[in-house]
């Protein structure tokens, strides 16, 4: 670091300064200071995220019983001092067969993915606007989308119901004006779960792609118009494709949370919007039903991760593939 | 240097009072936010085949004009016409131009070859066409072998190469380059001139090219446009810019140049006498307009046009005396600043052929320089 002659010292000061200045360059650079920036996340992860995920695992493959934690251990001895492993795949069976489980998926994926694709044509032409906006603009839209997120998740939800309700502002406005002569049912239906998710994730969708739109080079559009492509066909075959990063990140960032979503189906939803968070909940905490809750749990992210992961080793060999 | 070879009848075109021009630019006019003219009231006349350049300093409104023959900037006020047609109001997805873009501008998620397509997609040839054209350009530019790669996968010289080949794959009648050869370094920069130059020949392309690089105007164009704060300051072939510049500012913006200020004494038939108080005796100069006794004028003096004298000159004109103060090498010349004893200094050139017979000169030596009364250009603006 400093190449020049040293400055005055007296020898031991900076002996010690040069050991100081060799210590924390080692900690920073060298390769146990790395693994230390590296491995500290990795351990974080490892505690919270992997070791629950391997206990719900565990959990899935006990039988319910009376006791406390109210299922079967796993590793259990036997008579003949010989260690039991026990593995009952009963609760999967279970879902498989009962189809009010795979109902459940299935209604969970749909309302995900329709969701997903509401949240893009609504989030797309709001992101566009935003990036295209005067610099100075920007940052005033870009607050109004985060600024939802000031009030509590929960207390949004709320506000819909007294928004959605029979007797509540939204038919009070149609009946006012005469629009409509009886209230229209509009909470707890499937509209208000759409309604739900897309108004709580929409700013999920916005963001990512903001940052891809606002960072494309706007002479690739002139570009195109130079080359005889007219703006709406230049849309199609430049911005869009550029911004397919921002497109899939926007997507799973919606598509994966209101898979597993609780709350709005619950507050909003109606009988027939059953979706596996909800079910999840009543397995887990009206049936005290813990291995069947695990199971359930364990479904739905396989459900999620295994066509992620698919989508992710396409999209890999899509942008590293045989074009080289 | 890529000086064109051009049939003469091109090569006359512009001053040929009964030529057509290709391209007309009508007192064209770009205001913005009410108020800064970046392009003030500019007209030009530019023919079939020229290469033509609009150089100027950033800022001058050079690549602003561009971007309006283009269509990419509206003009506030004038008109556009090409071969007769008003394309004032034309969007730039319908004009008869191509521009290539300073920064290149190729599709990212596009191989070369789709780079190169993307134009000739827009007007719908067939399929075996489009592929024939990508190839017959690919080959023009030398990247037959890259078609499949990416613009990240290029070296710059090689990106500037595919961008050319998109601009002209459309055939169009007017190629616009806007600072072409400015990302690439020097080395490429003086092969891609010739290139370039080449390439417009084979195609017999109109271009029109902006650029700061005086010497890159130069050495390309058939003719050039210099710009200043949005206007035209004098439009010409390269040697006569170079020769007649028609103001200081273009005298010295367009290579190294001495200036000597001062009045006219007499004026003899077309030569005209000046007192100038940076040299010691009269100069005389050619002039073919007759100016007024008392009239300030500039002597515009090229380095080269310079001679190094033992003693002053018998008739006592066009001379003044220095030291050496500084020596730039330059390998088939050498550039003397010498200071003059009025405190001036003066950059001669000399040819290192004439340097070994001449004897070397070396810092503060005292020299004698002169010139020729038709060495230089006398200047009143």
């Amino acid at each position: 670091m400093n190449a020049g002659p040293a400055p005055p010292e007296t020898a031991g000061a900076s002996s010690l300064r040069r050991r100081f200045d060799r210590g924390v360059k080692s900690l920073t650079q060298g390769r146990l200071g790395r693994a230390a920036v590296i491995a500290l996340p990795y351990a974080w992860l490892l505690l919270f995220l992997l070791l629950p995920i391997l206990i719900v695992l565990k959990i899935s493959f006990a039988e319910i019983a009376l006791a406390s934690p109210p299922y079967t251990p796993m590793l259990q001895w036997a008579e003949e001092r010989t260690l039991a492993l026990q593995v009952h795949l009963g609760n999967y069976a279970y879902l498989w067969q009962d189809p009010l489980y795979l109902g459940a998926y299935l209604n969970s994926l749909k309302v995900a993915a329709v969701s997903t694709i509401l949240c893009l044509l609504i989030g797309y032409p709001m992101a566009y606007g935003i990036a295209r906006a005067p610099a100075g603009w920007r940052i005033v839209l870009l607050m109004l989308v985060i600024l939802p997120f000031w009030t509590s998740f929960l207390i949004r939800v709320y506000a819909w119901i007294g928004l959605l309700q029979g007797n509540g502002l939204i038919n009070h406005l149609l009946l006012s004006i005469g629009l409509i002569d009886q209230p229209l049912v509009l909470l707890h239906s499937n509209f208000a779960v759409y309604l739900g998710i897309v108004y709580s994730y929409l700013p999920f969708m916005i963001l990512p792609l903001y940052a891809t739109l606002v960072r494309m080079d706007l002479t690739l559009l002139e570009a195109a118009a130079d080359l005889g492509c007219p703006p709406w066909k230049a849309f199609l075959t430049v911005t869009l494709p550029l911004s397919m990063p921002g497109v899939i990140a926007g997507s799973l960032l919606v598509f994966i949370p209101a898979v597993g979503e609780f709350v709005i189906p619950d507050l909003l939803g109606g009988p027939d919007s059953l979706m596996i968070g909800k079910v999840l909940w009543t397995e887990f905490f009206s049936n005290r039903d813990w291995p069947v809750a695990a199971a359930v749990a364990i479904a739905m992210l396989a459900v999620i991760l295994i066509p992620l992961l698919l989508f992710q080793r396409i999209g890999e060999r899509e942008t590293t593939g045989d074009r080289r | 240097m890529p000086q064109q070879r051009r049939d003469p009848a091109v090569l006359e075109a512009w001053q040929d009072p009964d030529a057509r021009p290709f391209l007309e630019i009508q007192n064209v006019t770009k205001v913005f936010d009410a108020h800064t003219y970046a392009v003030d009231d500019v007209s030009l006349r530019i023919y079939k085949g020229e290469f033509f350049s609009l150089l100027g300093a950033s800022g001058c409104g050079k690549s602003t004009l561009l971007r309006m023959l283009a269509g990419l900037e509206r003009c506030t006020q004038g008109r556009i016409l090409i071969e007769g047609q008003d394309i004032t109001r034309m969007p730039p997805y319908e004009r008869p131009v191509n521009m290539m873009f300073q920064s290149y501008a190729l599709f990212p998620h596009m191989t070369v070859e789709q780079n190169v397509a993307f134009g000739l997609k827009q007007e719908r040839l067939s399929g075996r066409e489009i592929r024939s054209r990508v190839a017959e350009m690919l080959e023009l530019v030398h990247m037959t072998e890259y078609a499949r790669r990416r613009p990240d996968q290029l070296s710059g010289g090689q990106r500037q190469r595919v961008a050319l080949a998109r601009s002209l794959a459309k055939q169009p009648k007017l190629l616009l380059l806007d600072e072409p050869l400015g990302a690439l370094d020097r080395k490429l920069r003086e092969r891609t001139q010739f290139e370039l130059v080449n390439i417009q020949e084979r195609v017999g392309t109109t271009f029109i090219m902006v650029t700061h690089d005086q010497e890159e105007a130069m050495t390309m164009s058939s003719r050039l446009a210099v710009m200043d704060v949005g206007r035209i300051l004098q439009v010409g072939t390269p040697s006569e810019i170079y020769e007649y510049p028609a103001s200081r500012f273009i005298a010295g913006f367009i290579g190294a140049v001495n200036l000597f200020e001062g009045r006219v004494v007499s004026c003899e038939e077309e030569l005209l006498v000046i007192q100038s108080d940076d040299a010691p005796g009269e100069i005389v100069m050619y002039h073919a307009n007759p100016l007024a006794v008392g009239t300030p004028v500039t002597v515009a003096l090229r380095p080269e046009k310079l001679r190094v004298l033992d003693t002053p000159p018998r008739d006592d004109r066009n001379w003044v005396q220095g030291t050496v103060r500084e020596i730039g090498y330059l390998g088939d010349v050498s550039i003397y600043h010498v200071g003059t004893r009025q405190n001036r200094t003066v950059q001669v050139q000399v040819t290192n052929r004439a340097r070994r017979t001449a004897g070397p000169l070396t810092w503060d030596d005292s020299v004698y320089l002169g010139w020729d009364n038709d060495a230089g250009v006398v200047l009143t603006a």
